[in-house]
């Protein structure tokens, strides 16, 4: 019984602690002014921002999508200096906690793109383009454009930046064969495309909320 | 009818003064800012260079300075009364007609701090939660829209705008500047527009 109980409360102080030590590693400080830095640049809610760049909307995004990005920015599969930089100082709970945030966030999409090109947007998303091979963006992206686990959520995105990664998506990612990541399944669909498809397609997900 | 001739001939008089007065009015206008900001508007100590500054930034301080919210010391003094009657067109004028000129480098910053300043630019701190300038400011420092171009600003003016964000003046402006700038160091500051000033 003594025995018993003395196990018990070693085992329970052994949860507390680990559960203490799971908080400890990102204090709420740390992960407000984290936050903060992020949205220095992708916007104050994360909807995103145009500055010189096109800076892409984090908010409502996948969390293994931003993972995966995350770690293909600092091991250099993802060219991109500024990410690198930003990256590599995060530590693994810092990470978890900020694509956590960044998912529950849920604005109003930033918008700007032209409206006239949405409908033949939505026809491209939905039935893809049978005859150049081009597969409907639905099927990975999910029918509502929310994505799903490593499949990035595209409503809301800024179409400037849905075009500049199309347009350059073989400078950009999967840059270390050795190590092939789902961005591959990209490659030939980016290519595949036309640049009017291109913007009708980005318009059309830049408004869904 | 002699009178109604008379009146037409004003009316025809007047009309012909118009347009080389509105002339000779923009650039009186011109000239009172180049008074300080140099005659190539390249800047004059404490004024900062306009030539080939972003327009809309240039229409949106005019706004500011007329409206009080950029409030440091030297717009006080001497942007809230330059600003006082001008009108909205007169304004986009001048903002237009500035962001046309070339810029010029003031090369007045410390060489030896310009490869921290460059690092602090391009690619931010992220130990610190600072981001990068160029993101916003361009890969030359060259601004976009109402985003304003810093590079080849004298690095006098650079030093005291940057340390003017964490003294709190012109707390009313857009974010993220008031933030990002308030936690600069003053080795950081110091580098950072000594960088800039060498940006051609």
């Amino acid at each position: 019984m003594g025995l018993q109980f003395v196990s018990r409360a070693a085992i329970l102080a052994v949860l507390f602690t680990t559960a203490g030590r799971a908080q400890d590693a990102v204090s709420r400080h740390d992960l407000q002014a984290k936050m903060d830095y992020c949205k220095t640049c992708h916007g104050s809610s994360g909807q995103g921002f145009r500055a010189y760049y096109s800076i892409p909307r984090l908010a409502g995004q996948q969390p293994e999508y931003l993972t995966n990005q995350l770690q293909a920015f600092s091991e250099r599969r993802r060219t991109n200096n500024i990410m690198f930089n930003v990256a590599h100082v995060l530590t693994p709970a810092m990470q978890k906690a900020l694509v956590t945030d960044f998912h529950e966030l849920n604005p109003k999409p930033l918008g700007g793109a032209p409206k006239d090109l949405v409908t033949a947007g939505k026809k491209i998303y939905e039935e893809g383009i049978p005859s150049a091979d081009i597969p409907p963006c639905a099927s990975c992206h999910g029918p509502d454009a929310k994505g799903n686990e490593q499949f990035p959520r595209l409503a809301g995105q800024l179409h400037d930046y849905i075009f500049n990664k199309l347009t350059n998506w073989s400078k950009e990612r999967g840059q270390k064969p050795g190590e092939p990541d789902v961005s591959a399944i990209m490659e030939p669909i980016a290519h595949g495309l036309t640049e009017p498809q291109v913007k009708a397609v980005a318009a059309y997900v830049s408004y869904l909320e | 009818m002699k009178l109604t001739r008379s009146r037409r001939a004003i009316l025809v008089i007047g009309f012909a003064a118009v347009f080389p007065w509105a002339g000779h009015a923009e650039s009186l206008a011109i000239r009172n800012c180049t008074w300080c900001h140099g005659v190539s508007a390249h800047g004059y100590s404490p004024a900062p260079g306009l030539a080939g500054q972003r327009r809309e930034y240039i229409q949106n301080q005019l706004k500011n300075f007329s409206e009080h919210t950029r409030d440091n010391p030297f717009s006080r003094l001497y942007m809230w009364g330059a600003t006082a009657n001008l009108s909205p067109a007169t304004a986009h004028g001048l903002a237009f007609y500035f962001s046309t000129l070339s810029p010029q480098a003031a090369n007045d910053g410390n060489r030896e701090l310009e490869a921290e300043g460059r690092s602090i630019y391009q690619l931010g701190m992220p130990d610190s939660n600072t981001a990068a300038c160029v993101v916003c400011h361009g890969p030359n420092a060259e601004g976009v829209g109402e985003i304003p171009r810093l590079g080849g600003l004298a690095y006098t003016y650079l030093k005291r705008r940057l340390e003017q964000w964490g003294e709190g003046y012109h707390a009313a402006a857009r974010p993220p500047m008031p933030r990002i700038a308030s936690k600069l160091s003053a080795n950081q500051i110091e580098a950072l527009a000594s960088y800039l000033s060498f940006v051609k």
